[in-house]
């Protein structure tokens, strides 16, 4: 038969879509089942320490003393800006598909900030210190999605 | 009080652009053409099928193309009793380690037209294609492997392969 290319530069290189994907359903424990459960009712819970801090999203011990947490407790659905980055092209798997900030958001009523997405419109909008409010998804299933992003408190 | 959520779902997905590579793209378009290339050992003669490019025993490149036969022996095979999510065929079938003659490894396929019981190390078996229109640079066009009814080849004969 044949002997391959000399140079392998000259070949066509086959390729083919390969997708790996899988499924989890993960447990969530009661703490995280119960912020879940009140995201469902367009709610944000957190939970108290000993200590007196609450702790948004809740966790089931204290990260400080590591003593197990107390009651739930509401918190509002707006808050400040602790910190925050930009992004300028969103991947396809981003909450957004338009330039976006990922940003700590310390909820009113909570001692510490949470993970999300601001949809702010422009960089220049950004701040540390800005209020944001929760947008909330159109429908909610009781997971992080049903807060589809926050926004500036300022906007309309 | 709101509803407790017991568990949510976590998808974990990856999307590739697989790229075979060179010495592969050679046996995967021999295989559009029903006809399967493996490449030899300029060094130690040995025969890869597929052909990866290079001989990992002696590290060197392997640039001969061989043309092999699509019959071979089974060196090793496993049941499959448990049917799990995405699988093409239905359980029980055999998932066979076919030498080809001419190769000095396996190829790994389904072998089928033949009861899981009566399935053994050194029987003789034939690739049975997809129809022409239908080949292309895939390891789909062979379908699946089956039985020739020819005698077993003796152990002595593949144990240097398993
Ligand atoms: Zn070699």
């Amino acid at each position: 038969m044949t002997t391959a290319d000399a140079d392998p530069r000259q070949a066509t290189p086959l390729t083919a879509p390969h997708m790996l994907e899988y499924e989890y359903t993960r447990s969530v424990g009661p703490v995280i089942g119960r912020f879940f459960g009140a995201l469902q009712e367009r709610r944000v819970v957190g939970v108290r320490t000993a200590g007196g801090r609450g702790l948004v999203p809740p966790q089931e011990y204290d990260p400080e003393s590591g003593e197990p947490v107390g009651d739930f407790v509401d918190v509002a659905s707006a808050g400040v800006v602790t910190t925050w980055a930009w992004v300028h092209a969103p991947r396809p798997k981003h909450p957004l598909q338009r330039p976006f900030a990922w940003a700590l958001v310390q909820l009113d009523g909570a001692d510490t900030a949470m993970l999300h997405a601001v949809d702010a419109g422009d960089e220049s909008r950004m701040s540390t210190g800005m209020r944001v409010r929760i947008r909330w998804s159109a429908e909610t299933h009781g997971d992080i999605h049903d807060i589809a992003c926050f926004e500036p408190e300022d906007a309309r | 009080m709101s509803e407790q959520v017991y568990g949510i779902k976590v998808p974990i997905r990856l999307d590739y652009t697989y790229v075979v590579g060179t010495a592969p793209a050679r046996f995967l378009r021999g295989l559009a053409q029903g006809k399967i290339v493996g490449q030899r050992c300029p060094s130690c003669a040995k025969v890869y099928v597929p052909p990866r490019g290079s001989c990992p025993t002696c590290g060197v490149p392997t640039r001969d193309d061989v043309a092999l036969s699509d019959k071979g022996i089974v060196t090793t095979f496993c049941v499959v009793n448990i049917p799990f999510a995405g699988s093409a065929v239905k359980a029980p079938y055999v998932s066979a380690s076919v030498l080809l003659d001419g190769a000095d490894i396996p190829l790994f396929h389904l072998l089928q037209e033949v009861a899981t019981e009566d399935v053994r190390m050194g029987m003789r078996v034939e690739a049975v294609w997809v129809p022409n229109d239908e080949l292309q640079p895939s390891m789909n066009s062979i379908r699946y492997f089956r039985p020739t009814g020819e005698p077993d080849a003796p152990f002595e004969s593949f144990k240097e392969h398993l």
